[in-house]
């Protein structure tokens, strides 16, 4: 799998983050990277506490990195539940649905990621 | 820590960092913190060494703008650039986080290419802009300098003339400074800002310059004043204010209606009973309240003629006691409080500690004005220098100059170049026979010679010499301070001063020395000059030969007796006269008393003809019906031991010789004298048949 196929498979924009960081070297780095970025774990576990401050700020996160990377697919969904979680206001429908797709655009993210990754050390 | 400039990176997310580390990395070393109170903790440690931060918004801890909010505390914010990158996109953080001063705004998704510029061009800016900063500091401290010693030559003409120490207007300076300093500190009730402080102190160099027109008679008086001279000594501040006010330039410069408020009322009290216009509390302006509560507590602490100085607590308790007039009860609280930094400023009241001073102010205001640039805020200071100078040098009636060695030039006051016939710029001096003829070769080289030994740290020479003024020849006083560059080893850059006209007391003086050394009748030497100037004579060539001949008119006391004392002058007159023409030039004339006289002199080989000439040129004739008889007694130091009392001795035993033997003629001493007369003596009492009424 290439590193343009990895970005088809996970909804992202390869043009974009290569316009941006200049070099495949440093988007293959960064996207290799967020395989251990803790800040997905970090907001399902702030979401489980009930802790909405800290699970805005890993959202926010999370949609800062995607952002960077043109993983756009789940820059959106992150993006979505961010504004959801700002400011500490109260859950409001259709919240789960938020989360349900930040979790699904986050799991075809990181498999596709964890297929190039394969690929690069097989 | 490599040579690289340091970037501090604030975000919590570690793959951000990454990003922005990455980038950034080959040319900076990178800093990471991955949140704000680490952010603070690093700016804490590292201080000045980190040359721009980057800084997320949303982060755990604190976040970007709690970490602005600290930098704007503690003015890091002022020297360390910061550029904020984040993924919010409301207008209003953006907005918020420009307001708390940072330099950059870079929205994510960011460029590689664009975040890396930024970063470039920012730290460029920055550097540059301290360089900028380190410039005009630079620029003002020179120009600070320069002021300070406007002030310190200020301080000398104003207080040269009143007899004082020279350091009163520095005092008076500090002691302003320091309380305005602790009155904006209490209130605002005065809306005083920095600017206005260093005003005001600058301007209160000036507060006696309305002494300049106080009879010196008055000014130095050294017991109390009579009610008159009171009254013409209270009107130094109305004088000063109209000196002021009559300025045809700059009635708008803030120095000079500063100077004209202080000069008129810093003798006015709170309680209105000062003077000259009798305003109460704060009728009076604060810059002359608090210039007159300065000058009262360095009148104090100063020795006069007519009081001792009181210590630095007598004079603040007599103040507070209201011992010197009643004053604006602020200004107490004010003083009270200040007391022990006024002591301490005053002890370390050094041009350097000042400058220091002004200049941290100066800076501080620059930094409020931004729109004010360095070189306007540099060309106002100067062209208030000049408007200083030119106002100083118009006043006084003196003769200043100023000569610098680079260009070669002198260049002279208005009223000195006139007074010269000179004009007020002249290029080359040493070469320009119009200057050449203005001083004596040898006075010139003595003058230079005393300059170029000063030392920076004594720069000021005082020297006498003649300077023809409007075509006469008169005593000047030459008082002059060389300047010195500020270098390693400092060179000889040239000197400012002025010259005093001190003839008529030079003449004075030489009056009063010729009237203790001339015998006032005939204008011979007296008796104690010439025996004064005979011994130096002998101590100088103790090896030389000389002689000492005593004088007696015969029937003197006839002439007073047939003609009157008048008459008896009149002779005695005209036998000095013969006497002055009669002697060779280095020869000593003198009337010993009565109607003796003395010659002293030295001689070669003959003594027996230049003695015979003298006598013969005195001797003989007649004065209207008087006939002149002189009787003469002569001891060389061939003959007897060469000092004055032994020859004189021994020369008023020959004279009393010849007045046993006829008189009318002259002899040696020589030993049978000794045994013909004794000890006896011609002058006084034997004579004094004829002389002991003049004596």
């Amino acid at each position: 799998m290439t590193l343009q196929e990895c970005y088809a498979a996970l909804g992202g924009d390869y043009d974009e983050a290569m316009g941006r960081l200049r070099s495949e070297r440093l988007v293959q780095k960064f996207v290799l990277k967020f395989l251990n970025d803790g800040s997905y774990q970090l907001l399902c576990d702030s979401l489980a506490a009930g802790d909405r401050e800290e699970a805005f700020r890993a959202a926010h996160t999370i949609k800062g990195v995607c952002a960077n990377l043109a993983f756009n697919t789940l820059l959106d969904s992150s993006e979505a539940l961010t504004e959801a979680l700002r400011d500490g206001r109260p859950a409001q429908a259709g919240e789960e649905d938020l989360i349900a797709r930040v979790k699904a655009d986050y799991d075809r993210a990181y498999q596709a990621i964890q297929a190039f990754q394969g690929g690069v050390a097989g | 820590m490599t040579g690289k400039q340091t970037i501090l990176i604030i975000d919590d997310s570690e793959m951000n960092r990454a990003i922005l580390a990455d980038m950034l990395g080959n040319e900076f070393d990178i800093i990471e913190a991955e949140n704000g109170r680490e952010g603070v903790a690093q700016l804490q440690k590292h201080g000045p060494e980190i040359s721009l931060v980057l800084l997320d918004i949303v982060m755990p801890k604190m976040d970007g703008f709690g970490v602005l909010d600290l930098m704007n505390k503690y003015h890091w914010i002022e020297d360390i650039p910061v550029i904020m990158i984040s993924a919010e996109r409301g207008s209003s953080h953006i907005e918020r986080a420009f307001e708390l001063g940072i330099t950059d705004f870079i929205s994510r998704p960011f460029d590689a290419l664009i975040v890396h510029r930024r970063v470039v061009n920012t730290i460029l800016l920055y550097a540059k802009q301290k360089r900028l900063t380190a410039m005009v500091a630079e620029q003002i401290y020179e120009k600070e300098q320069r002021s300070s010693l406007m002030i310190d030559i200020l301080s000398h003409i104003v207080e040269f003339r009143n007899g004082e120490s020279g350091m009163h207007v520095r005092h008076v300076h500090t002691l302003t400074e320091t309380l305005l300093k602790f009155l904006l500190r209490k209130t605002d009730k005065y809306r005083l800002t920095q600017t206005d402080i260093s005003v005001i102190s600058t301007a209160s160099a000036l507060h006696d310059i309305g002494k300049i027109a106080i009879p010196e008679e008055i000014l130095n008086k050294p017991g109390r004043f009579t009610d008159e001279e009171f009254a013409i000594m209270k009107t130094h501040s109305m004088v000063g204010a109209e000196m002021l006010e009559a300025l045809p330039f700059y009635q708008d410069e803030p120095l000079v209606k500063a100077a004209y408020q202080i000069c008129r009322w810093h003798h006015e009290r709170w309680d209105g009973r000062g003077y000259p216009d009798g305003l109460k509390e704060d009728e009076i302006p604060i810059s002359a309240q608090i210039v007159a509560l300065a000058d009262v507590y360095d009148a104090l602490t100063s020795e006069r003629v007519y009081k001792p100085a009181f210590s630095h607590d007598q004079a603040v308790n007599m103040i507070l006691n209201g011992e010197c007039g009643t004053f604006n009860p602020l200004l107490m609280d004010c003083l009270r409080e200040c007391a022990d930094v006024i002591l301490e400023e005053l002890n370390s009241d050094s041009l350097d500690s000042r400058s220091r001073r002004e200049m941290q102010n100066i800076a501080r205001e620059l930094h409020k004005h931004e729109e004010l640039t360095a070189s306007e805020r540099t060309l106002e200071l100067l062209e208030h220098e000049r408007m200083k100078y030119s106002f100083f040098a118009s006043l006084t009636k003196e003769i200043q100059f100023e000569y610098t060695v680079t260009p070669p030039s002198i260049v002279l006051s208005t009223w000195g170049a006139e007074k010269l016939g000179l004009p007020e710029t002249l290029m080359d001096p040493y070469q320009d026979p119009q200057a050449r003829a203005l001083i004596q070769d040898s006075d010139l080289e003595n003058l230079a010679d005393m300059l170029h030994s000063t030392t920076p740290g004594s720069p000021v020479v005082t020297y006498d010499c003649k300077l023809p003024v409007e075509g006469e020849e008169r005593w000047h006083r030459i008082i002059a301070r060389a300047s010195w560059s500020s270098e390693e080893p400092p060179r000889y850059t040239g000197c400012i001063g002025k010259a005093l006209d001190i003839h008529s007391s030079r003449l004075h003086l030489e009056n009063l020395e010729r009237q203790a050394s001339h015998d006032a009748l005939t204008g011979l030497l007296n008796r104690d000059y010439a025996k004064m100037r005979i011994m130096e004579r002998l101590a100088d060539r103790p090896a030389g030969n000389y002689a000492l001949a005593i004088l007696d008119l015969d029937y003197f006391k006839s002439a007073n007796d047939t003609y009157g004392h008048m008459f008896g002058d009149q002779v005695l007159k005209f036998l000095a006269e013969r006497m002055r023409h009669g002697i060779r030039g280095g020869d000593i004339a003198a009337r010993v008393g009565g109607d003796e006289f003395l010659i002293f002199l030295e001689y070669k080989a003959d003594l027996e003809s230049t003695i015979d000439g003298i006598y013969n040129r005195v001797n003989g004739g007649v004065y209207e019906d008087f006939t002149i008889s002189v009787s003469m007694g002569v001891a060389s130091t061939e003959m007897v031991e060469a000092d004055y009392e032994t020859l004189f001795r021994r020369a008023d035993e020959a004279l009393y010789v010849v007045k046993n033997s006829g008189k009318g003629h002259y002899s040696y001493y020589h030993r049978e004298h000794a045994q013909m007369g004794g000890d006896k003596s011609a002058v006084s009492p034997i004579d004094g048949e004829d002389s002991a009424e003049l004596i």
